[in-house]
């Protein structure tokens, strides 16, 4: 609060104001913001914090005994060298999930925004509504539908798209299709609002200027959705890399991502400093990345 | 013959983005159907693969596992709690992000826009980390939870309420003022009136937020078991038909919540029109 | 502060019955909306603040409103100092440009507001009796997003009347509106305020607007007024080329003064001795002064080559046609004068003779008593509506 106050005193304005209310009123926004702004510091930032020195905890120690502070750096390079292939695993699953999903959320949200005429709200609400049920039921619906005798495999055996003994379940494929179904409507929404937004007649005066429809749609309809797809992608991406449950339940250990490792080492394997490195890394990771991202989409204004 | 095939490629050019679109929406839906259908299986063995009869025990006798019961009342107990918490917190960082000027804003903004855009499972190592660091090691459970829970939504508040507020008219606040309605006569009769369908939307999402977390609750959750929990439990050993009945009325809830305030929405449209 | 609170001449600002401002001044940053303002609007007036946007005339009406906090100065309303009083300790009331009607609230609930937030007993008859004034009774109970824009602006008329304010800010009130309702709105909104006598300032950019309207007007550029009064008077004889261009149009040519003679300043225009009455003269008349000689387009007599015009002195010779504009009530020609100008002349078409075609040679004339003289120092082009220029 301190800052507040030079704030105040130093931005003084020059000219004779009426001085009675202008400054409490902007000590009323601190007000205002500081419950649930120390909440996000205590229970947000400081964790991080924690979790940062957890990871150069001296990996000798233990959870019961106590861990001590040695500053060990060498935790990172040893999660490293034992976890990189779910790391990338991790980042590779995101990925062609994230694509997938855009293709499927874009064409959905396309059709929402411009062809569902009156029922655009129906739709709307079709596209929530798997959201509000439970994640974890949904998932374990997926496992009963890929099943190994199930409709969908047998159907995939006769047109000899897989092998006779050849199963979905505990493939990349089956956790990739979990991935896709789970964080789709997270693509969706933020689409449809860009979209949505898009004055129809841009896309009638493309169309007026010479444009075939498809290159009216990469000259026009795509450019003004960009931002919809950067916050899509970034909302998908970032909860599609940490996530455990589909590579669990639709997978087997060879499609272990991060998201276990970091979990089993927590709860099973009580290596606290490991699991911290690995947080650490991911989050750094997916930070670099996403700053990437968006200074190449060229919204930063988005954050 | 030729002309009316003609006519259907025709008619299926224009629709194909809508019909591609509506598949979509079928392949969201395969999961939920086979949720709903669950929820009247008669399983012959514990490890359920398909449909074996149809029976109304699991929707007559839900708490046929206890413990089931047990982990829906926590979440439910927790999604309030939670939810009233993190709403009212976030609804005044809103208010104070949109109408007040200060220092510190970006930082503000940065703060609010981090939990978003980090993953689960780093956010609930972290917590983790700050409790054992700090000695709460021993004490995980409903409060620790609860921590977490708030945490996560009030992002989300805050961004719900303040795009609400932010499409606000300014004049209208100054209208009021203008014609003799003091500070606080304005906010009760003119700002909270107009603000609160986002501040309920925000409320809506954070339960369902809190209803349905997995990954940090179960690094927070000590020997409390959440209805999520509950069923990555049971998934290793056999689901009992009954989460199926929670699943199927999470959805039809939610369902009746959203349709009953589009159709209040129209209603009110049409209704003097 | 002190100094600013103590301002001009307290007693002449505690005697005066209307709204009254004094030094009234807005800073924004780096901007100054309003400078250092003096106005009186005299109680039940119909008065208009009249400028291009960004002159400071919102800000003017926001700051006695109260939405708005001066940088300096005072507003006091018969004799009280409202300077500094919250929006809602003031007998003022606003219709907001885009209205600002509540939309969560009906139609009934939206005129009683003020009067509910007032205590006031008789709510309902008052209403009532509100909405019959701007036959709204039968629309009470419905939501203002189901009104047409012309309903909803009687709406923001009806709910800021009720309370009947000493003074009513109307904030650009018709701009939302197509011209045909506009024109209706004006004569309604004139009549409303014939019948409940009270003081209305009203704000625009639509010079049309604020003649028809206001009994007195105050034209407003860069935060200064630069000259007030009743509507015939500013347009026949403006005092600054701002106001020559900016209420009507406005022709005016370069001249030299050649001293004064009884009640009127010769002025040698291009050749001719033009005569300008000393009271139409805003200039210090000194021998061999330069100065703006004014005409409007419709005082401009135009005729074929040597024939009589119905003005006294000798006609101005050498014009050239160069563009006519036939539009129906009136003949619009722009005639190239021997030295470069292009002058603007309207004609009605009385059917008295034939239209000049483009090319043709021409004389015009005026009547001196119509021409003023403004001062050379100003841009002759101030205030011109910038794509009628271009066009």
């Amino acid at each position: 609060m301190t800052a507040a106050v030079v704030a105040e005193t130093t931005g003084a304005s020059p000219h004779p104001e009426p001085q009675e209310h202008s400054p409490k009123r902007k000590l009323t926004g601190y007000w205002l913001l500081l419950p649930g702004g120390l909440w996000l510091i205590v229970f947000f930032v400081l964790p991080l914090y924690s979790l940062v020195a957890t990871s150069l905890y001296d990996p000798d120690g233990s959870v019961l005994q106590g861990y001590d502070m040695t500053w060990a750096f060498s935790n990172y390079w040893h999660a490293l060298q034992d976890y990189w292939s779910p790391l990338v695993r991790s980042l590779v699953y995101g990925a062609v999930a994230t694509f997938i999903c855009l293709v499927l959320g874009y064409l959905l949200a396309y059709a929402i925004a411009f062809k569902s005429g009156r029922w655009k709200n129906l739709m709307l609400v079709l596209v929530i509504a798997p959201f509000f049920t439970s994640f974890l039921v949904r998932t374990l619906s997926w496992k009963l539908l890929l099943r190994d005798d199930g409709f969908i495999v047998n159907t995939l055996q006769f047109l000899h798209i897989v092998g006779a003994d050849g199963r979905l379940l505990a493939t990349p494929v089956a956790v990739i299709a979990g991935l896709v179904y789970n964080f789709l409507p997270f693509m969706v929404l933020p689409l449809f609002a860009s979209i949505d937004k898009i004055d129809h007649r841009l896309i009638e005066a493309s169309s007026d200027l010479y444009s075939r429809p498809a290159v009216g749609f990469f000259k026009v309809t795509w450019p003004l959705s960009l931002p919809g797809v950067v916050s899509g992608t970034l909302l998908t991406f970032i909860p599609a890399v940490g996530d455990y449950i589909n590579a669990q339940l639709l997978g087997s250990p060879k499609q272990r991502m991060i998201g276990n490792v970091i979990q089993d080492l927590f709860t099973k394997a009580n290596d606290y400093p490991a699991a911290g490195a690995l947080s650490v890394i991911l989050m750094l990771l997916i930070l670099v990345m996403v700053l990437f991202y968006v200074r190449r989409a060229g919204t930063e204004d988005l954050l | 013959m030729n002309s009316s095939w003609q006519r259907f490629s025709r008619w299926l050019k224009a629709h194909l983005v809508l019909i591609g679109g509506l598949l979509v929406i079928v392949y969201m839906f395969i999961p939920i159907s086979v949720v709903v259908l669950m929820s009247f299986n008669k399983p012959d063995s514990k490890l359920v693969y398909k449909f074996d009869a149809f029976t109304l025990q699991n929707w007559l006798h839900p708490c046929a596992d206890p413990s089931m019961c047990h982990a829906v009342r926590r979440s439910i107990e927790i999604g309030l709690l939670a939810t009233i918490v993190a709403t009212v917190l976030g609804t005044l960082m809103a208010f104070a992000l949109v109408r007040h000027r200060f220092e510190g804003r970006g930082a503000a903004n940065l703060i609010i826009f981090m939990p978003m855009a980090s993953p689960e499972i780093v956010m609930g190592s972290s917590l983790l980390a700050l409790f054992v660091a700090s000695g709460f090691g021993g004490q995980l459970g409903f409060g620790t939870i609860l921590i977490a829970h708030i945490m996560f939504c009030l992002s989300f508040v805050v961004v719900t309420v303040r795009a609400r507020l932010a499409g606000l008219d300014n004049n209208l606040e100054q209208a009021a003022m203008d014609l003799y309605a003091t500070e606080a006569q304005t906010f009760r009769r003119i700002t909270f009136p107009l603000v609160f369908p986002g501040i309920l939307g925000a409320a809506l999402l954070s339960f369902s937020l809190s209803f349905d977390d997995f990954i940090i609750t179960n690094l927070n959750a000590g020997n409390t078991t959440t209805f999520p929990m509950y069923v990555w439990g049971v998934a290793q050993r056999g689901v009992p038909m009954q989460v199926n009945v929670i699943g199927t009325l999470m959805f039809i809830i939610s369902i009746v919540i959203v349709v009953g305030a589009e159709i209040n929405r129209r209603r009110q449209e049409k209704a003097l029109a | 502060m002190s100094q600013v609170a103590e301002a001009p001449t307290r007693s002449g600002v505690e005697s005066y019955e209307g709204l009254r401002l004094r030094s009234l001044t807005k800073q924004f940053a780096a901007f100054t909306a309003v400078k250092s303002l003096d106005l009186d609007v005299p109680t039940g007036s119909f008065f208009a603040l009249l400028g291009p946007s960004g002159c400071g005339k919102t800000t003017t009406l926001r700051m006695v409103a109260g939405l708005e906090t001066p940088t300096s100065g005072t507003i006091t309303l018969s004799g009280k100092d409202i300077t500094w009083e919250k929006p809602y300790r003031r007998p003022v009331n606003t219709v907001f440009q885009n209205y600002a009607l509540f939309p969560h609230l009906d139609i009934y609930e939206n005129v009683a507001f003020g009067l509910r937030r007032r205590k006031s007993k008789e709510v309902d008859k008052a209403v009532r009796e509100m909405l019959d004034l701007v036959e709204l009774d039968t629309q009470a109970r419905k939501k203002p997003a189901q009104l047409s824009g012309g309903q909803q602006q009687r709406v923001a008329l009806a709910r800021a009347l009720i309370n009947s304010p000493e003074v009513l800010l109307l904030d650009e009130p018709l701009g939302a509106l197509d011209l045909k309702l506009r024109r209706a709105m004006q004569i309604e909104i004139k009549r409303i305020q014939t019948e409940v006598g009270l003081t209305f300032v009203h704000v625009t950019h639509d010079q049309e607007e604020a003649m028809t309207m206001a009994d007195t007007i105050a034209v407003m550029n860069a935060g200064v007024i630069e000259q007030m009064g009743a509507p015939a008077e500013l347009y026949d004889n403006p005092q600054t080329t701002f106001v020559a261009n900016f209420l009507g149009q406005s022709n005016l040519i370069e001249g030299t003064v050649r001293g004064r003679e009884g009640d009127v300043v010769k002025v040698d225009m291009q050749g001719t001795i033009a005569s300008i009455p000393t009271e139409r003269a805003h200039v210090s008349g000194t021998d061999g002064e330069l100065g703006w000689v004014g005409i409007r387009p419709e005082k401009v007599l135009i005729a074929e080559v040597g024939e009589s015009l119905d003005a006294p002195g000798s006609s101005i010779p050498g014009g050239v046609v160069s563009d006519v504009s036939f539009v129906g009530v009136s003949t619009q020609y722009l005639v190239r004068m021997p030295w470069g100008q292009e002058i603007q002349v309207f004609e009605q078409n009385t059917g008295r003779r034939r239209l000049f075609r483009q090319g043709e040679s021409v004389d015009i004339s005026w009547r001196p008593e119509y021409s003023f003289l403004l001062d050379h120092n100003q841009d002759a082009t101030a205030g011109v509506d910038k794509e009628d220029a271009a066009s």
